[in-house]
């Protein structure tokens, strides 16, 4: 269950090309779970820039001199982001979360790879703590297009089995793609099940060469969202239900994890022809 | 239930005694403040941020005769002080919709307003016709600015003949005693001919306004911004619209029920709405930016309402339309003209 919260800002720094912000936001911090994304209101009350911009939640301290605190990571990109980064310690802000369905956990000590594109490595930092915490064999695989937009990769490193890294300029790692070496490391190690966040197209990739390797997948999409809880149906994605019937489903409250091989990922921003409800030839 | 953390000066501070109830031409609410359609979905999910029984009452979601996919994404816009919208009406359909929604509101003791829409005369017909046997359903708003398949995708509501036919057919497939609202459309040249009409047609009042229509272009792919090309705005970007709209109506319509929306955020916001004429206010994108923004309005409107010397709502009703001489200082319950 999602509440809203007046939260503070307790600290903004710079992480290559990112901002990581600590916020208050008590009553959300203890029910997060790996996946969960939250929404932060921008501008102020008599802003106007009046959708809410969402994050994915990277860590939560639930205990402290603050009460509950989180981090998130931000990428500047426009307005928003912009003004958000530009926040000093003990600005208010408002907060909506936990949001979304998070990732789904392996029952079993299966083995697993974690993929990051760029910010998002943010939410795979709790997912591989509790990941290791049920035994489960973890290996990161992080990319970004430079040095700079990868985040997180020291920490990771220690949280990981192992951890590997692409640039699309090769100024650190591999150079290439992540789906470049996923296949191989799969292979290596057996791995039952992909945890990827990213950019669409890297999403689509991993679900892929997961299904060519009979894996699951599970990924956290990034869908441009108005209201972030359901109720205006801006977030929608085209995915095949468990009836084998595709339906526009709403990234922020049935996703924003999905199982890859649900996503009709090349329909995306499409209504398919065979969706449930889709415009016939002459309607509307 | 968890409920809105937020505990401002608004929420905690002693309200002043007004009677916040309102009546809608047969429909009596405790209060004024209502969800706006396609803003609230169902209900469910703003239920995790203030209690639904405490507002006036939920407009739900248009909803259609079969389920419906929606149009393609991107969907929205964020624009100044707005947002462009184009989500073409996605939904499960009528019988789903009871089963599901509907049950859920009846059983959470919500009171409910049904949005409906359709493509054709026929479909409204039928959609009144099948919530007939509903008895949860406390009012219909009828959303007639969707595009008319039979004649060139032209919108119901942009003329008198066809948004009257449109009230006509859900008029006579309703229980003659279910109060109807028409959501009028404001891109149309005189709004009072729509509202004569519809009202002829057998509207017991109308909604205004329904979002305008817009359209962005992104500069950098220098195409439009949204996949349906033009969208519907909202947001405070269009408030001088709506209150112009409200204001010609109950000009025009001295006792016609009126319920008001478009750009309201603030409980003061809400008053100019009233002030214009409205005996409900519809909250909607405004939800987006904080979700619980119908429950607090409705205190905010509570509190400026008291502060202005207000002891009942339904007095301030239109209060913007006394004649110029005479004094505001003399008691607002004398000027109730303005009869229900
Ligand atoms: C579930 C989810 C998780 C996310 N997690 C992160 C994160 O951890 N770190 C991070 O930096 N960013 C994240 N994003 C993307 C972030 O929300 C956008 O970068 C941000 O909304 C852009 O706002 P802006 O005002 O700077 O850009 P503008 O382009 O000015 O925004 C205009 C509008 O478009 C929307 N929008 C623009 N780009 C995006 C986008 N990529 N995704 C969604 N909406 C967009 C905005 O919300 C706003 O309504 C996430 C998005 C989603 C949906
Ligand atoms: C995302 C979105 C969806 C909407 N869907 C509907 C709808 O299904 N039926 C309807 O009558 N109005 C719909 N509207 C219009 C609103 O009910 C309202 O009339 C309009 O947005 C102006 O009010 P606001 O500025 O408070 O949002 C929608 C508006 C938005 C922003
Ligand atoms: S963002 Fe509004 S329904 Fe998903």
């Amino acid at each position: 269950m999602a509440v809203q919260v007046r939260g503070e800002i307790l600290d903004v720094r710079r992480a290559g090309a990112y901002h990581v912000l600590s916020l208050t936001a008590p009553g959300i911090s203890e029910n997060v779970k790996p996946g969960h994304f939250l929404t932060l209101g921008i501008g102020g009350e008599e802003s106007s820039m009046l959708l809410r911009r969402a994050f994915a939640i990277h860590r939560v301290q639930s205990r402290g001199v603050y009460g509950g605190t989180l981090d998130i990571v931000v990428g500047v990109h426009g307005k928003g982001t912009k003004w958000l980064v530009d926040r000093r310690r003990h600005d208010p802000i408002d907060i909506v979360g936990p949001l979304g369905r998070p990732f789904v956990l392996p029952k079993e000590p299966v083995s697993t790879v974690l993929v990051g594109g760029g910010y998002g490595s943010a939410p795979l930092f709790m997912l591989a703590e509790q990941m290791r915490e049920r035994g489960c064999r973890v290996d990161v695989i992080l990319g970004a297009a430079t040095e700079e937009k990868l985040y997180g990769a020291l920490e990771l490193k220690r949280l990981a089995s192992t951890l590997t890294i692409t640039t699309d300029d090769g100024s650190l790692g591999q150079r290439g793609r992540v789906t470049d070496v996923l296949g191989s490391l799969m292979q290596a190690n057996d791995t039952a099940v992909v945890y990827a966040c990213g950019p669409m197209p890297m999403l689509q990739r991993v679900a892929e060469i997961a299904s060519d390797h009979q894996a699951y997948s599970q990924c956290a999409v990034e869908e441009a969202m108005a209201c972030g809880i359901g109720v205006c149906m801006t977030c929608v994605l085209p995915v095949i239900g468990e009836d084998g019937v595709t339906r526009m489903l709403r990234a922020c409250t049935e996703g924003p994890v999905f199982r890859g091989d649900r996503v009709r990922w090349s329909d995306v921003g499409t209504i398919p022809p065979d969706t449930l409800g889709a415009p016939t030839a002459g309607g509307h | 239930m968890t409920r809105a953390l937020i505990k401002g000066p608004v929420a905690d501070a002693a309200l002043p005694e007004v009677d916040m109830s309102t009546s809608l031409g047969g429909l009596a609410l405790p209060a004024p403040i209502l969800t706006a359609s396609g803003c609230a979905a169902s209900g469910r999910e703003l239920d995790q941020f203030f209690d639904l029984t405490s507002i006036g009452a939920i407009v739900t979601k248009s909803i259609m005769l079969n389920p419906r996919s929606g149009r393609a994404t991107p969907r929205m816009a964020e624009t100044p002080s707005g947002m462009l919208n184009s989500i073409g009406l996605q939904g499960p359909g009528i019988d789903r919709f009871i089963e599901h929604d509907l049950a859920w509101l009846e059983e959470r003791g919500a009171r409910v307003i049904v949005s409906i829409a359709g493509g054709t005369v026929d479909e409204y017909g039928k959609l009144a016709a099948r919530l007939r046997t509903v008895r949860s359903v406390a009012a219909i708003e009828v959303n007639i600015s969707c595009p008319n398949v039979e004649d060139r995708g032209q919108v119901f509501a942009c003329r008198a003949g066809s948004a009257s036919d449109v009230v006509h057919a859900v008029r006579r497939h309703s229980d003659p005693r279910m109060p109807l609202f028409a959501k009028l459309s404001p891109d149309v040249t005189d709004i009072v001919e729509i509202t004569d009409a519809v009202v002829r047609a057998g509207a017991t009042g109308v909604s205004v306004i329904n979002t305008v229509l817009g359209m962005v272009i992104d500069t950098d792919t220098m195409r439009p911004h949204l996949a349906g090309v033009t969208g519907g705005l909202s947001g405070p970007a269009i408030r001088p619209v709506a209150v112009r709209c409200i204001w010609q109506i109950r000009q025009a319509f001295p006792s016609l029920p009126i319920i008001g929306m478009g750009g309201v955020r603030s409980g003061k916001d809400a008053l100019e709405f009233v002030l214009a004429g409205a005996n409900a206010v519809s909250v909607g994108t405004a939800v987006f930016h904080d979700p619980s923004a119908p429950s607090r309005i409705q205190i905010e409107l509570q509190r400026a309402l008291g502060a202005r010397g207000f002891r009942r709502f339904a007095d301030a009703v239109g209060f913007a339309h006394r004649p110029a001489d005479l004094p505001r200082e003399e008691d607002p319950d004398e000027f109730d003209f303005i009869s229900e």
